[in-house]
């Protein structure tokens, strides 16, 4: 697993702008270096970043090898009803990775 | 009539300004290609797109960049989709989003690589299928992506 750093208010009032700070720990090898030997280092990037409001995804984002490592990703969304940010990151070789935030909106 | 030295420095200025007109328009070779599939060969139109970056990058490792899209957000009128491009790194994409109105606001951050000193272009889509663009250039001292 790898450390993510969300960052996002928990207590909102409806319709308020939530802005949304993620960050997650993750090489992203561009696959355009060679190492020591001069072998190319495989490409191990990830790919896919999405965010889900209850179900309903309200901010996706296909990643490049031109995101720097440790890939950070900063967005907002409106708070509608108090439930579930879901966070996911999909990547080269497998690799994939939910987090949960729950926010109460009142 | 012979040149004379102030007909020289007119002619220089004038082919300098022609230079950077070419250099400002910022859709040249493989980068125009990049932004034509994306846009599917659709108008571009200037403007809208906002571009939050330092001019003067020391470390292309790692460069923080804000998008911003003029937009009210509302269901009828949003920004869909933002894609940005680069013009020197060795793949010409940089990063895909897609928003919607519950977004709020079209503004989004990141940071980039950047392998040397070059032009970004960010393309934006609106509800009504119309494509804007935004650019800028940026100087790198430092180069990220291709060292070993």
């Amino acid at each position: 697993m790898a450390q993510t750093l969300i960052n996002v208010k928990r207590n909102a009032k409806p319709g308020e702008l939530l802005e949304i700070t993620t960050l997650i720990a993750h090489p992203m090898e561009t696959g355009f270096r060679a190492d020591s030997e001069g072998k190319m280092l495989a490409r191990d990037i990830v790919r896919r970043f999405s965010c889900s409001y209850d179900g309903e995804t309200v901010f996706s984002a296909e990643l490049f090898p031109a995101i720097a490592a440790n890939p950070y990703i900063a967005f907002s969304t409106v708070a509608t009803a108090s439930g579930t940010l879901v966070f996911k990151w999909e990547g080269d070789h497998g690799f994939s990775q939910t987090e949960n935030v729950a926010i109460s909106v009142a | 009539m012979n040149p004379t030295r102030r007909g020289i420095v007119i002619a220089g200025i004038g082919l300098a300004v022609t230079l950077r007109l070419q250099a400002a328009d910022g859709t040249t070779g493989d980068l125009a290609t990049a932004i034509k599939t994306h846009t599917g060969g659709a108008p571009l139109r200037e403007g809208r797109v906002r571009f939050e970056i330092d001019a003067l990058v020391e470390n292309g490792n790692a460069v923080p960049l804000v998008i911003n899209v003029e937009s009210p957000m509302t269901a009828a009128d949003h920004v869909k989709t933002i894609a940005v491009f680069n013009e020197r790194n060795p793949q010409r994409e940089v990063i895909n989003v897609a928003l919607g109105p519950r977004a709020g606001r079209a503004r989004i951050g990141t940071r980039v690589r950047l392998a040397t000193s070059q032009r970004l272009v960010a393309i934006a889509q609106m509800s009504d299928g119309s494509f804007w663009s935004g650019g800028v250039d940026v100087i790198v001292t430092l180069a990220g992506c291709v060292e070993s």
